[in-house]
């Protein structure tokens, strides 16, 4: 009994360890931001709650677009804002807790950054009609609510954009995408890739890879897992590499350049959020605006004409695009604009599931 | 065992107090050296949880504590079920899909839905039960690899079965009907939300365990092969039986982790549904010792600190993971705990014998004169 105490108490402990690991945030300053002041401009006095999802502020990619958001709101508007994230795994109660707390914390504003937090917000929300609260990539029924911004992007015409520049720029005729969690989401990032890479040049491969399924959530920040991913989509021929896995990512760009290939980035500009030594393998990166849409809402907020309802933030609307920083893609550009206003005026329509 | 030992139930209790205290230097130094609010980080972990927090925190207790009681099971045979993640997960699945169905009305659709969770939580153990008496393979790697082929076969299983919502991101089984979703008991004065009504759940899970272990021939055999399993062969126990029997049960038991959730709170089995609560149960589990009530002690704390740390990256601006360092911690500590408890405990009893023997030799010859 004794060894067998000894042996379940390291297990037990290395599955807290890698839950750890998992979901750990980068120390970022998670206090509320410097004492309040009045609030430029209208006067509206806002203070937001911000509950990113798995990875949080630091994951270079989605919930940092989300942050910048943000932060620029805090520079115009004068908002006050107090931050946290999602531990991997966590049950829905702990979820609505989080906005709770915001709410009990004096918040005016509440945003749950990922779908994850769908359900919660339409459960907070209802319980606290005075706040007003906005959800990124989600607008169901869950959500939904008088007192609810729905944000959504059009990935799948992003996606398409990059996926013709990986083609356009694969030398082997193969191209490869990582997912971070095989969800409904980051297929359409991946329907839209495909979509593009076979419109620029019918006869390429595009090979897949998923690092998790859910409900486990540790795709979306599991460098290592990414890095292992990509390996074998470039020992296997790809000399081109999307990701859509959010922290992830970071171990896609290493194994780039230890391939001597080339990855593409996702919802941020990873050519200037990515760690410096890995930079110069990023091609493009499919921007998926969540900080104009955190902005909008904010700025709409400070104006006291708050957005409620779902929002689309597609190529049209500025919503998604791809980002051109590195200069790995100016040979190219005329192509991608094209294929841009095409799918702009409707003449191409990009698919949402593979 | 019966009789009360007032040396033992007081080394019991030293401990996890002792490996509290080794949890709370510890994690300390990890803040000051980091530089974190050490006394904020306290006193927001410290602080008296609100009415609304009180249920949360009874409500994951609930859980864990039938997480515990799962692993628990296996623990007192000195079997490893760390595949209880696995099979509460896949009975959590298959409990959602059926109660999702609404073949029966009401709460007898809530009684039948246990009774399948059971069942596939025994089943997907049974197959590690199987590889053990059959083939020789240990629990302890067949049970991880089946957590591995939960998940797999759970996900490819909810693709196919899933209701997916105009506009949503999430998947899940069809919602169980409204007449079956357990409203909750208001147990807490002045809180929002209430307590899982399957909170009855847990206690009768918690009564079984401890008369069954405690109290039948069953759970006589079953500690006799853990504590030694040729001494157990040797007194006609049949070990392979024992095995089998006991994952199965251990499992179906994990089959009812997912309960309290399914039936309380998430109304589905889906891409949100809570993860990682059978390693939760392991620790749990150790930290209880194994005691129906020591587990419940245990799966309070564990709660307790996961629902005090969401306030902690909100309040005193440190990330929540603090906990998981806290909860790693007490664990480790209250296995070396126990183990020089156990030490001291062997110390003092020899030294009894030995004062004992020492008085019985000079006694001996003139017993009337010592008492005089």
């Amino acid at each position: 009994m004794r060894h067998a105490t000894k042996v379940a108490a390291v297990v037990a402990a290395a599955a807290l360890g890698l839950a750890a690991c998992g979901s750990s945030t980068p120390e970022t300053p998670a206090a509320s931001s410097a004492a309040g002041g009045t609030s430029a401009a209208t006067g509206k006095k806002i203070v937001v709650g911000v509950a990113y999802g798995v990875g949080g502020r630091g994951d270079q990619s989605f919930n940092a677009s989300a942050a910048a958001g943000l932060d620029k709101a805090k520079a115009d508007l004068g908002i006050e804002y107090k931050e946290a994230t999602q531990v991997n795994g966590e049950s829905e109660a702990a979820t609505e807790e989080r906005l709770q707390q915001f709410v009990d914390a004096g918040a005016t504003h509440v945003i749950g950054v990922g779908f994850a937090y769908a359900k919660a917000i339409g459960a907070v929300a209802k319980a606290n009609p005075d706040v007003k609260f906005a959800i990124i990539d989600d607008a169901s029924a869950d959500s939904a609510g008088p007192n609810v911004a729905q944000l959504t992007f059009a990935e799948e015409q992003g996606s398409f954009l990059v996926g013709a520049a990986a083609a356009l720029k694969s030398k082997t005729n193969q191209v490869g995408f990582v997912g971070g969690v095989a969800t409904d989401l980051i297929k359409k990032f991946e329907a839209g890739y495909i979509a593009g890479a076979k419109a620029a040049n019918p006869s390429v491969t595009v090979k897949s890879q998923y690092l998790s399924q859910p409900p486990d959530f540790s795709g979306f920040n599991d460098p290592a897992k990414g890095k292992t991913a990509a390996e074998g989509l470039y020992q296997g021929g790809a000399d081109v590499v999307y990701h859509a896995a959010g922290g992830s990512g970071s171990g896609v760009f290493t194994a780039a350049k230890a391939a001597g290939a080339l990855a593409i980035g996702v919802d941020s500009d990873q050519a200037l959020t990515a760690t410096p030594d890995v930079r110069d393998v990023i091609l493009t990166s499919m921007i998926k605006k969540v900080d104009v849409a955190v902005y909008d809402f904010l700025k709409s907020g400070s104006e006291g004409k708050d957005i409620t309802g779902n929002k689309v933030y597609d190529l049209k609307a500025g919503g998604v695009d791809y980002a051109t920083t590195g200069g790995k893609v100016d040979d190219i550009k005329t192509k991608l604009d094209d294929y841009k206003a095409k799918i702009i005026s409707g003449e191409i329509t990009v698919p949402t599931a593979p | 065992m019966s009789t009360f030992n007032p040396r033992k139930a007081l080394l019991g209790l030293a401990a996890p107090l002792l490996a509290l205290l080794v949890a709370f230097l510890v994690t300390s130094a990890i803040l000051l050296a980091l530089g974190d609010p050490v006394v904020e980080v306290w006193q927001t972990i410290l602080s008296w949880p609100r009415p609304r927090q009180l249920v949360q925190i009874v409500n994951g207790a609930t859980v864990y504590y039938l997480s515990a009681v799962a692993v628990a099971v296996g623990f007192r045979m000195n079997l490893f079920n760390i595949g209880v993640d696995g099979q509460y997960r896949v009975a959590a699945f298959a409990g959602a899909l059926f109660a999702g169905q609404a073949w029966f009305p009401g709460p007898l659709n809530v009684l039948l839905t246990l009774v399948v969770a059971m069942v596939a939580g025994g089943i997907w153990a049974g197959i590690a039960a199987y590889l053990k008496v059959k083939r020789g393979i240990s629990e302890v790697i067949s049970t991880i690899m089946l957590n591995a082929i939960a998940t797999g076969v759970v996900q490819w299983l909810l693709l196919k079965v899933a209701v997916k919502q105009p506009g949503s991101n999430t998947i899940s089984t069809p919602p169980i009907p409204e007449s079956s979703q357990l409203d909750g008991l208001a147990l807490i004065p002045g809180a929002s939300n209430k307590v899982y009504t399957l909170i009855i759940l847990a206690v009768v899970v918690g009564v079984a365990y401890w008369f069954f272990i405690g109290k039948t021939r069953f759970g006589f055999d079953l500690r006799a092969t853990g504590q030694s399993e040729t001494a157990a062969v040797a007194s006609g126990v049949k070990v392979p039986r024992m095995v089998v029997s006991t994952l199965v049960i251990s499992g179906a038991l994990a089959g009812l982790i997912g309960m309290p959730l399914l039936f309380g709170q998430d109304h589905s089995y889906g891409t949100t549904f809570q993860a990682g609560l059978g390693f939760a149960g392991i620790g749990i589990a150790l930290l209880g010792r194994n005691h129906p009530l020591g587990i419940a002690v245990a799966a309070l704390l564990w709660s307790f600190l996961d629902v005090q740390s969401n306030a902690l990256q909100i309040r005193a601006g440190v990330a929540s993971e603090v906990v998981f360092i806290i909860q790693g911690v007490i664990l480790f500590a209250v296995v070396i705990a126990y183990e020089l408890i156990r030490r001291a405990d062997v110390r003092l009893e020899q030294q009894r014998v030995a004062r004992e023997l020492a008085g019985t030799r000079s006694d001996a010859p003139s017993v009337e004169g010592a008492s005089a």
